[in-house]
């Protein structure tokens, strides 16, 4: 037998006495004379015992109270010696020879707390010195030292040592400084809440004085506004007359245009110069045929005609309205006709605010979103620009003429009047962003006592080998390369996500810029108490889920004194 | 996280360069038989007047060999026909060119020795055949001249015949005509000069050049010129964006072979298809090329990861096997002749094969029954290797674990929740910019304290290694192998390139064997920096995946050596495997037992580690195509074969992925698998219910793991299967011969897995009339030979023991496999109606090669017959000691005994302790407390009991408590527990 065994042999719980009473493994209650046939396994065994006796005699009882092995102190009066046992769910009873005899009896595994004949047994470890534990029976001489005082692997050659004292003392040292930080922290923490209590009193005051001066600022737009339209009104009159005469103008100008076109296509078409244009002639214009068949056939073009085979100058008016439109001068047979199109259309000159292609709204909220590199908004953003190009070529020399001076008068002291107006409005609206920014703020919950308020529109960041992580509280999270590259979002502020009893222990970030095949990114952050406050650790457990961890005063505790004499009371 | 970019990067990769579509295979990027030339040109072929005729004077025969040539009547090349009877009822058919203008590809490496033939003798010759004797049993083989044809025959009845169809075909290697001064100055042809200058002046005599001169001008008819010149895609072919240059121009090879009598076919994996093959007259051919398929689809002959082109007949008269050794791209068609065809009322299969390049080798092998087709082809490729007995316990992979700290924590979680595994797997992202045997420098800075975590646990821990190489002069692996010149090369001569993982790779070529010497000797400790005994290799990507290839893998004219890619395609896989697991087994000094799961593979693979499914998705009928896969792996001798539970792609339900655990326990290779792109999925992350169910799952596995190792120990000796259809057990009974949703493990387990959603129910068919089954959980019985409705739960995996078996099974489940190494067994000992049973325990170390250098092991016999249950030694010659002992006999099926008693080898005989349920039957023998390595036998009295129950009231029995007992019919622990009481108290 491997001398392995020899350190092992502490079986602290001694049965009256047959020689080979240690070694529970093979212990029956078969009459004496077969025992040793169930230690079959040879002589080895029967070395081993004897080995294992001697040392267990020459150590003298142990300080422990008798119990037998894996067995806590509070289960102890359950294993009387020497009497039957009864399986702690009351399912059988055997004698107490088959406790601990690595063999399984009962159906909850009570009888061999110290083996791992069970499959569900619990193996209790003392651990003097450090937290006494239960650990599942299968790691009694599973050669994998579990219990700090070494005592789950009694048979198994595992070279466990002794660690409590070790691991007990580590972690007094880390209890001690964990209690430090959480004092400091909660001392901090109390000034955290008492500034947010007063920062809380300041803004819902100052929420109920803007919307004092809210109110004023209405009236005063209200009154701008009627300043504005009453200049408006004769602006508006003054600039209709001149566009009215210019419209005129313009259509005379059209008739001349038209009737010089139509004499030069008389001329064109009266290609033998009789001073008549037949049908044969007009015939020679494919681009008049009506019926799309590409050839304007005889009968099409006496249609055109007016049912007649030759028209003059005068009855070629008629002709003219029917063909005009369609009509491709032999001259300049390549250019199309929508050159015109555009001079029926009221040009109107760009002063006017509602063709302004940027209100000013949208562009106040793009600033705001400034961080928000969402690529798609850009691009629609800078769409308009491009399609309006083409309305500016489509100016024709025929621009309007200038307002005559007292229309002028008139569109400056309308402007003045709209610029006032626009101005006060656009107070109202920052005021108005301004009370519903802090009634947002108000809304949030910041924590029980409103710890987590200082948190409030700060930015906290972590530094890796790749990446700059970045938390903004109640905001959201991202995520930037150090070596250019754009920024991700990790998510956006979701809601607290602790466990049931603090749910103010972890926070939850949602609906990121989506993964390839996966889901949108998110991230949980998990706060733990600290005098200060930072990022401590990024990781992505799984793909595009990510967790951060966080320390800050806001979740510490009130120390308790409680804790640390707690540990001590363990120690036997 | 770099992770995240790198991996988005490589995804966009694939995904706009490769795979158009990603929800499912993208069936364009692989070829069809039409897109194949050679394919398309021999399936344009129809069955008729095969060209071919044996030409009989020209037959030599020797002790063991008989050649003969073959012409082809239309243009005149001649072939060489060498036929071999080999030892243990096969016949090997050999056909290659009688001249080829330069050497056609024989495959190296594949089988693992000569096979050693038995003599062949001439019965009878006239005109037109020659009747040769196959030894015993009156089998004989018929060589017909004109049309050439084969038939083997046993007695009257024909086996199995050759050409009779008339599709065999020899694209004989040729001269470009057209372009043949540009050919011969290629660098390609130039270098196959100077090869075949070489080898005619080895081996060819003034003579045969003088014949071949002389045959040339014979065929002047035009014939050769038309068929050379006519069909499309000879000399050079292009799918997709990707040319193949084929300077050697058409070569390829096909040949039928019928089957009379015969309606099932099995084999020729790897397909996600059912096991039974299915007729392919209105599909394409099955297709042996292996690819790395994204997303891969069910019910299909594509290709997938791996070939192995052997293929098994079975009828209720005879199990046959063809075994068609070629590496090169391969496709059966499959045809039958069912009664309504006119030809037959016979049923007949039909099974044509066709291979791009190298020569006609087959390896009939004609059973009879199928366990002598196993042993058979095992004498051929070898057997199953012997897996270290934690490799067949629990694997926890997902790509990947992110970092040191991740492993530990996932670690940590097993405990935590107390579910068993052994090993923990590394995919791609663990090497520092996928340079495999290397670790990222910031993720895993100190890979030795993590492998030394785990082996404290003793734990293990898997990482990737795979074949495409960086390409970047900073990289050790790359360095040595481009100055050794160990690449393989392109057509240009230049080294091969392609993008993969790391982007730009080179590939070794490991068809060369001073390659994998080098490749092997890599992963010595002091080589593989940060690895240690406790970790293992999985070689992935070995197809080869090329992710800008054509369908996804190496040009076809790229270089090993001598020979073309296109020769050796099929075969890359298995070297790599083959180069890593005896890398592994000389870092170890030859001691330790490797293991190398492999995803490409080839026949022969079985003797360097597992397989796995490939990428699956996690999708139900994934989970249910699972069975037929490795079933058909098992088949043609890999047994080491698993898909990844839960499914690679995709997010299972926790449903599907309880229902995945509990039919992956039961299946060889039990991995957990996850895409980088799904949501983690250890076993805890889906409610304590769910974790319980995987747990005791997993837990079921582990108390197994004595069966499984002896099945593998086994498999390992004698070439049986682990995993198998029932028709392999039960070869007559005809309903079994498609069965796909349950199989046997070993001989004496039934397994029927729930593999659909919501099932409340599973049918199951338990074969064998006149024997019965246990159902392992309840042991109530169940007559053989019918259709058993099982109700299910979602805690339910409908497992049956065969009554006749012994199953030895560990009940303690502990952390992983090496912490029950020593623990004592529980056997389940099933009575057949006989009142017989009988099994075998086998013990070693676990995991060295003592056991088969220095006969260090256990192996017992375990019978159980007239009310005794003997151990016996099985191997006198052996010795090991172990620890383990026998704690409990579970005797299922019998009647109450009136004692129990253990006789020792030395023939002390005592009472044992035991209890006995009526309903079901089942007597608990306790704690004998016997060496698992010992002699020993428990008789169960009976006559004893019949007195006791005649004469109640008579004390002298073997022990003094016994007749308390038996006064009581319904007694049990605790009625005799309060009786002994009692009497102690006494």
């Amino acid at each position: 037998m491997p001398t392995r065994h020899l350190k092992d042999g502490v079986n602290v719980y001694q049965t009256a006495g047959k020689k080979c009473k240690f070694f529970k493994l093979f212990r029956s209650r078969a009459s004496s004379g077969t025992q040793c046939l169930f230690l079959h396994l040879g002589i080895m065994t029967c070395v081993h015992l004897l080995l294992t006796l001697v040392f267990a005699v020459s150590l003298g009882t142990p300080v422990e109270v008798h119990r037998p092995r894996g067995v806590p102190l509070s289960k102890k009066p359950f294993y009387e010696e020497n009497k039957p046992f009864t399986c702690l769910d009351g399912s059988k009873t055997i004698l107490f020879d088959q406790v601990n005899d690595d063999y399984c009896d009962c159906k909850d595994g009570s009888d061999e707390p110290g083996t791992a004949a069970c499959p569900n047994g619990k193996f209790h470890c003392t651990n003097a010195g450090y937290k006494p534990t239960f650990i599942p029976s299968s790691r009694i001489n599973d050669g994998i030292c579990d219990c700090c005082d070494t005592t789950d692997e009694y048979n198994s050659g595992a070279k466990c040592e002794n660690t409590c004292k070790e691991l007990g003392r580590k972690e007094r040292e880390v209890l001690q400084k964990m209690a430090e930080i959480t004092k400091e922290g909660f001392l901090l923490k109390q000034q955290l809440i008492e500034e947010a209590k007063k920062g809380r009193g300041e803004k819902q005051s100052k929420v109920t004085e803007m919307q004092d001066n809210k109110k004023q600022l209405e009236e005063k737009v209200e009154a701008l506004r009627t300043v504005k339209e009453t200049a408006e009104q004769p602006e508006r009159e003054a600039k209709e007359r001149h566009l009215k005469a210019w419209e005129e103008q313009k259509a005379a100008i059209r008739l001349v245009k038209d009737k010089a076109k139509m004499a030069e296509a008389f001329l064109e078409l009266d290609d033998n110069a009789d001073g008549l244009v037949s049908v044969s002639e007009l015939q020679s214009h494919a681009e008049l045929d009506s019926d799309t068949d590409g050839t304007l056939s005889e009968a099409e073009a006496k249609g055109l005609m007016g049912g007649v085979e030759q028209v003059d100058t005068a009855t070629f008016e008629s002709v003219w309205e029917n063909i005009k439109d369609k009509y491709h001068s032999e001259s300049q047979p390549e250019e199309p006709a929508p050159v015109e199109t555009p001079v029926d259309e009221v040009k109107e000159p760009v002063v006017d605010n509602e063709s302004e292609p940027y209100p000013e709204d949208i562009s106040e909220e793009e600033d705001e979103d400034d961080d928000d590199d969402d690529e798609y908004h850009e691009e629609d953003e800078k769409a308009p620009p491009t399609m309006k190009t083409p309305e500016k070529s489509q100016e024709d020399e025929e621009a309007m003429p200038p307002y005559e001076a007292d229309t002028q008068v008139l569109i400056e002291a309308a402007q003045k009047a709209r610029d006032d107006f626009e101005e006060a409005e656009k107070a109202l609206r920052e005021m108005d962003d301004q009370i519903r920014n802090i009634e947002k703020e108000l809304s949030f919950d910041f924590g029980p006592n409103a710890e987590f308020t200082y948190l409030y529109s700060q930015c906290y960041e972590l530094s890796t080998s790749e990446y700059i992580y970045r938390l903004c509280p109640f905001n959201r999270v991202s995520q930037k390369p150090k070596f250019g590259g754009s920024e991700t979002n990790l998510g956006t502020w979701g809601s607290w996500s602790g466990p049931e009893n603090n749910k103010y222990l972890s926070m939850k970030y949602e609906h990121g810029t989506g993964c390839w095949q996966g889901p949108n990114r998110s991230t949980t952050v998990k706060l733990t108490c600290g005098k200060e406050t930072m990022l401590t650790s990024t990781s992505e457990p799984s793909r595009c889920e990510y967790l951060m961890e966080f320390i800050t005063p806001a979740v510490c505790q009130e120390p308790s004194n409680i804790d640390l004499s707690a540990h001590g009371h363990t120690e036997l | 996280m770099q992770m995240t970019a790198v991996v988005e990067l490589c995804f966009v990769l694939l995904l706009f360069l490769l795979f158009v579509s990603a929800q499912a295979v993208d069936r364009s990027n692989f070829k069809t038989c039409d897109q194949s030339s050679f394919c398309k040109r021999q399936r344009e072929l129809k069955p008729g007047q095969s060209p071919y005729r044996a030409l009989l004077d020209t037959l030599e025969l020797s002790d063991s060999r008989l050649t003969l040539q073959l012409i082809n009547d239309n243009n005149k090349v001649r072939l060489l026909l060498e036929l071999y009877r080999l030892q243990g009822n096969m016949t090997r058919v050999k056909i290659n060119e009688l001249k080829p203008i330069k050497p056609r590809y024989e495959v190296p490496d594949v089988l693992i020795s000569d096979p050693i033939t038995e003599a062949l003798s001439v019965v009878s010759q006239d005109d037109n055949s020659l009747v040769l004797s196959l030894g015993g049993n009156e089998q004989r083989l018929i060589v017909s001249a004109q049309p050439f044809r084969l038939d083997i025959i046993e007695g009257p009845q024909v086996l199995m015949s050759l050409n009779s169809r008339g599709l065999l075909a020899f694209e004989h290697l040729r001269v470009r005509k057209d372009t043949i001064s540009h050919k011969i100055s290629s660098t390609v042809g130039s270098m196959w000069d100077s090869i075949k200058s070489v080898f005619s002046s080895n081996s060819e005599s003034e003579e045969t050049t003088g014949q071949q001169k002389e045959e040339q001008p014979t065929s002047e008819d035009g014939q050769i010129k038309e068929e050379e010149e006519e069909k499309p895609g000879m000399w050079e072919e292009t799918f997709k964006s990707h040319s193949d240059s084929k300077p050697n121009g058409p070569s390829s090879i096909s040949l039928d072979f019928s089957l009379p009598g015969v309606e099932h076919v099995y084999g020729i994996p790897e397909h996600a298809d059912t096991l039974r093959l299915k007729s392919t007259e209105n599909s394409d051919p099955y297709r042996l090329y292996n690819l790395d398929v994204f997303q891969y689809e069910l019910h299909n002959p594509m290709a997938l990861y791996g070939a192995v082109p052997v293929l098994i007949s079975h009828s209720t008269e005879r199990t046959m096997g063809i075994f068609w050794l070629n590496a090169a791209e391969t496709w059966v068609d499959i045809s039958s002749n069912s009664p309504d065809t006119v030809s037959s009322d016979a049923p007949q299969t039909n099974v044509r094969w066709v291979s791009e390049s190298g020569i006609i080798d087959v390896f009939i092998m004609l059973g009879p029954k199928p366990a002598d087709v196993f042993t058979q082809y095992a004498s051929l490729t070898g057997t199953q290797s012997f897996p270290p007995l934690s490799a067949l316990a629990y694997h926890q992979c997902r790509w990947n674990y992110n970092d040191q700290e991740d492993v530990k924590a996932v670690d940590q979680g097993f405990d935590e929740h107390d579910i068993p595994y052994d090993f923990i797997w590394l995919d791609i992202e663990h090497a520092d910019g996928k340079r495999y045997f290397t670790w990222d420098p910031i993720k895993f800075p100190t890979p030795k304290d993590m492998l030394k975590g785990l082996m404290d646990k003793r734990r293990k821990l898997v990482a990737i290694v795979d074949p495409h190489i960086r390409v970047d002069s900073g990289y050790r692996i790359h360095n040595e192998i481009r100055s050794k010149n160990f690449y393989v090369k392109n057509k240009d001569g230049g080294d091969y390139e392609g993008w993969c993982w790391p982007g730009n790779s080179g590939y070794p070529d490991f068809t060369n064997p001073e390659m994998r010497a080098w490749w092997a000797s890599m992963f010595a400790y002091d080589q593989y920096e940060g690895s240690m005994e406790n970790q293992y290799i999985w070689n992935d990507m070995n197809e080869p995946s090329v992710f800008n290839g054509p369908e996804v893998t190496m040009h076809k004219d790229a270089v090993h050596g001598v020979w073309e890619h296109r020769d050796v395609h099929n075969l890359y896989g298995l070297y790599v495997q083959k180069a890593t697991s005896e890398g592994l087994i000389q870092r170890s000094g030859g001691v330790e037992r490797p293991f190398v799961l492999t995803r490409a593979f080839f026949a022969g693979s079985q003797r360097y580690g597992a397989v796995w499914t490939g990428d699956n998705a996690a999708e139900w009928g994934h989970l249910k195509i699972s069975i037929p896969m490795c079933l058909s792996l098992g088949l043609v001798g890999i047994s080491f074969c698993g898909a990844d539970v839960g499914g690679f792609f995709k997010h299972p339900s926790a449903e599907l992925l309880v229902r995945w655990y509990q039919a992956g326990a039961y299946q060889p290779f039990f991995r957990a698998h996850a895409h980088i792109d799904t949501p983690r999925r250890e076993p805890w992350l889906f409610g304590p219910e769910n974790t319980a169910l995987i747990r005791e799952a997993v837990r079921q596995r582990y108390a197994l793991l004595p069966y499984w190792y002896q099945l593998f120990y086994n498999a390992h000796n004698t070439g049986q299967p682990v995993m198998r259809p029932l028709w392999v057990e039960y070869p007559a009974e005809v309903i079994t011969f498609s069965i796909e949703d349950e199989y046997l493990i070993g001989k004496d387990l039934l397994v029927h897995p729930v593999t659909d959603e919501g099932a409340t129910g599973v049918t199951a068919y338990l074969p064998g009339k006149g024997e019965v089954w246990y159902d392992v959980h309840s042991l109530q019985k169940h007559d053989g030979d019918q259709s058993l409705y099982i109700p299910v739960t979602m805690s339910s995996i409908p497992v049956f023991q065969r009554g006749g078996s012994i199953i030895c099974r560990k009940e303690r489940i502990r952390r992983s496999s090496s912490c029950m190494e020593n623990d004592p067994y529980t056997l389940y000992v099933a009575l057949n109606p006989q009142g017989f049973a009988e099994g075998e325990l086998y013990i070693d170390d676990f995991h060295t090669f003592n056991y088969q250098k220095s006969k260090q092991f256990i192996h017992r016999r375990l019978s159980f017959s007239n009310n005794s249950l003997t151990s016996r030694n099985l191997a006198p010659d052996a010795q090991f000691s172990t620890e383990s002992w026998i704690e409990r006999i579970v005797v299922i099926g019998g009647s109450r005994p009136s004692s129990v008693s253990l006789i020792s080898a030395d023939g002390v005989e005592s009472a044992l302790e035991f209890e006995f349920s009526s309903n079901p039957a089942v007597l608990t023998v306790r704690k004998p407390s016997v060496s698992a390595a010992a002699d020993w036998t428990v008789v169960l009295r009976r006559e004893q009991f019949i007195n006791v129950y005649k004469h109640l009231g008579v004390r002298k029995l073997g022990d003094f408590w016994v007749n308390y007992l038996f006064k009581r019919k319904d007694s049990d622990w605790s009625i005799f527990n309060e009786k002994r009481k009692l009497k102690s108290a006494m």
